[in-house]
């Protein structure tokens, strides 16, 4: 454990000099080609030409709604999918192939499904072990097997559980082994993929509390994707909204929250069920028509248009680009 | 006071593995009013679908009624013939389940489906039949309905397939509509726009509607009654305001703690600690004992009975016996 941190700190100090973002985005697209006939094929624009930048110890949240390219995000810029075009940097330093296995040491990823990410054949120690095994990290066997000790110890569960499969355990006690992996190699960037929305609310609870704890801890950043606007609100500092596979919306999580500008937002953030019956009886929801066109048929201009309570000519002509409304309010509206 | 439509009592519905007898439904009571929204809440496996399903008679194998009664208009449903039943499923009754892509038949067109259940419980027939569809599914909010009646589930979209969904449940204007986690399939923008019509196709036709749901959101938004469900039994039940601002059992505070309020937030959560129950493995005294931070020796070995609060409100919970014996002692020493 002692080399480990030297090592972080070492590294942290030669950061501090580079810049003050974890993670730069820029211009990531991640198209899909998909067949629509025996010789046609249609690009599926799933993430399209999204930026933006998360800081140290900062935690950036990425709503939308099924389909929008979330959950894409996040799996191009841990190069899990080759992006299109664009770029992303970590820590100042450009993530291409011959790296990325490098900067997986410090990104790493907690996924939706506990039941899925889990290999059924193995043991939880080995599970948490294995990416000290893929980055050498620690020099002997019985080192290696202390520090999955402490991870599992950290996230709750005891040394006598460690022999047993993951089947053996709930969705709850599996999204800590998840993050026990993850946690593993002392990474200071996790994308939390959904990580809570399979859980009942009592489990959720310690979850998102210990991603809390840890991140104070190890003063980690996240990027926190998920679909439950309570839950995002709750974790991060600032939102991010996607509306497929465009950036629609970014700002302070209480400025996005008190005033949503993106016609979109609005409607998303009000459609919110409040757990609290008065609240609920006073507050009017803004009601959407229709449903999210299909990815595969965006429409032109602006992808909301159709759907859209302020549409005008322009929003059908051109892609409203992505302004800053003062305070970091990035809004890609024409009419708002 | 409304009609009460349909009553439960001390239902108990088991189900008989390979591992032993899981009683998934452990003698629970509540009633129904005519045109009220009761919503039932509770987390994964706490008996809250298998409710519905005892109340329709719907349960798989090896799931059984072992127990109780259920009194729909003053009728016993659990002593009626599967004929009988099947003349309330979808007439008098309907239920509309979580995945409607899995409920809809994917080889038959949605008015084909539609008018299935039109036929089997009312005399309208050929054209008659397909206009009612038509009918119905411009009550749901779907635009053309000319045009999709014609489609498959697999042409629509998931909240069109719910609106699907309802309109055949709709079809014989049930007295009572079940609605099991209808919303958890979809968008959060759908599912506004999903149980906007639900609360107000009820107010048009004045129906009964059970929601089944675990999220709070939901319940606080739609429902006048509530029933919070765990381990197969009821911990309280009573109006909205009732269980959010004046719970009385102490799963309940933990529920409601442990949602995120609607703000970044530095402080942490408020969780329920501890692992849900093994089913198989159930405590002697209250369910929830394992788990709750005010418990009490008797809480660990004998089940709390249900205690009439005030008005619809019940709860079991031993804390209420303690602080009614503490208000005892302190009037006698007042005396």
């Amino acid at each position: 454990m002692n080399e480990m941190n030297n090592m972080t700190t070492a590294t942290a100090a030669t950061d501090q000099t580079k810049t003050d973002n974890i993670l730069e985005v820029k211009g990531l697209k991640q198209y899909f080609k998909v067949k629509t006939g025996f010789f046609s094929s249609l690009p599926l624009k799933a993430v399209d030409d999204v930026s933006f930048e998360i800081k140290r110890g900062e935690t950036l949240g990425l709503v939308g709604e099924s389909g929008c390219g979330k959950t894409t995000v996040g799996r191009s810029l841990m190069h899990l999918y080759t992006p299109t075009a664009g770029e992303v940097y970590f820590d100042g330093q450009k993530i291409d192939k011959s790296n990325i296995t490098e900067l997986r040491r410090n990104m790493q990823m907690v996924f939706q499904d506990p039941y899925s990410s889990l290999n059924p054949r193995m043991t939880v120690e080995d599970i948490v072990r294995e990416p000290l095994d893929v980055h050498k990290l620690y020099g002997s066997k019985k080192e290696r097997s202390e520090r999955v000790a402490e991870m599992l110890s950290l996230v709750g569960i005891s040394s006598e559980q460690a022999s047993r499969y993951a089947h053996e355990f709930s969705g709850g006690q599996r999204q800590r082994i998840g993050i026990a992996r993850a946690l593993a190699i002392d990474p200071r960037f996790i994308v939390c993929d959904e990580s809570v929305s399979a859980l009942d609310v009592s489990i959720q609870a310690q979850i998102l509390n210990m991603f809390k704890e840890l991140q104070a801890k190890f003063h980690l950043s996240y990027l926190f994707i998920a679909h439950d606007i309570l839950v995002v609100t709750y974790m991060s500092d600032r939102i991010a909204v996607m509306y497929l596979g465009k950036l629609i919306e970014m700002a302070d999580t209480m400025e996005i929250n008190n005033n949503p500008v993106h016609p979109y937002t609005q409607a998303l953030f009000s459609a919110v069920p409040i757990p609290d019956p008065r609240t609920a009886r006073a507050s009017k929801r803004i009601m959407l028509e229709g449903d999210v066109p299909s990815p595969l048929r965006v429409p032109s201009g602006c992808a909301f248009r159709t759907r859209c309570p302020y549409v005008t000519a322009q929003c059908s002509e051109a892609t409203p680009p992505l302004t800053d409304r003062g305070n970091g309010h990035l809004v890609a509206c024409w009419n708002k | 006071m409304a009609e009460k439509i349909l009553q439960v009592k001390d239902l108990q519905t088991s189900f008989f593995t390979d591992a032993g007898e899981v009683r998934a439904v452990n003698s629970i009571s509540f009633d129904l009013e005519a045109g009220k929204v009761l919503g039932i809440v509770g987390e994964s496996g706490s008996g809250k679908s298998v409710t519905a399903y005892s109340i329709l008679q719907i349960l798989s194998f090896p799931g059984k009624v072992i127990g109780g009664q259920i009194l729909f208009h003053g009728k016993d449903l659990l002593t009626c013939s599967e004929r009988e039943m099947q003349e309330i499923r979808g007439d008098k009754i309907s239920i509309i389940f979580q995945d409607p892509m899995t409920s809809l038949n994917p080889v038959y067109s949605v008015g084909n489906q539609i008018v299935e259940a039109i036929r089997l419980h009312t005399d309208r027939r050929g054209k008659e039949a397909r206009d009612r569809a038509i009918e119905l599914l411009d009550l749901v909010g779907i635009n053309d309905p000319e045009r999709r009646i014609r489609q498959y589930p697999h042409e629509l979209s998931g909240g069109m397939r719910q609106r699907v969904m309802i309109a055949m449940a709709l079809a014989c204007e049930p007295d009572i509509l079940i609605a099991d986690e209808p919303t958890t399939a979809l968008d959060v923008t759908i599912q506004a726009q999903i149980l906007e019509l639900i609360n107000e196709l009820q107010r048009k036709l004045n129906m009964a509607v059970i929601m089944i749901t675990h999220d709070l959101g939901i319940i606080a938004d739609i429902c006048d009654d509530i029933i919070v469900m765990y381990a197969g039994s009821v911990c309280e039940r009573g109006s909205t305001d009732d269980i959010f601002y004046d719970s009385r059992h102490e799963y309940t505070k933990g529920l409601l703690a442990s949602i995120p309020k609607r703000e970044k937030s530095e402080e942490l959560l408020t969780p329920i600690a501890g692992t849900p129950l093994d089913l198989l493995n159930m405590p002697a005294g209250c369910p929830f004992a394992p788990r709750c931070d005010a418990c009490m020796k008797i809480c660990l070995s004998e089940r709390p009975p249900e205690r009439l609060i005030g008005g619809q409100h019940y709860a079991s919970c031993w804390i209420n016996d303690l602080h009614e014996l503490q208000k005892q002692q302190q009037e006698l020493e007042a005396e």
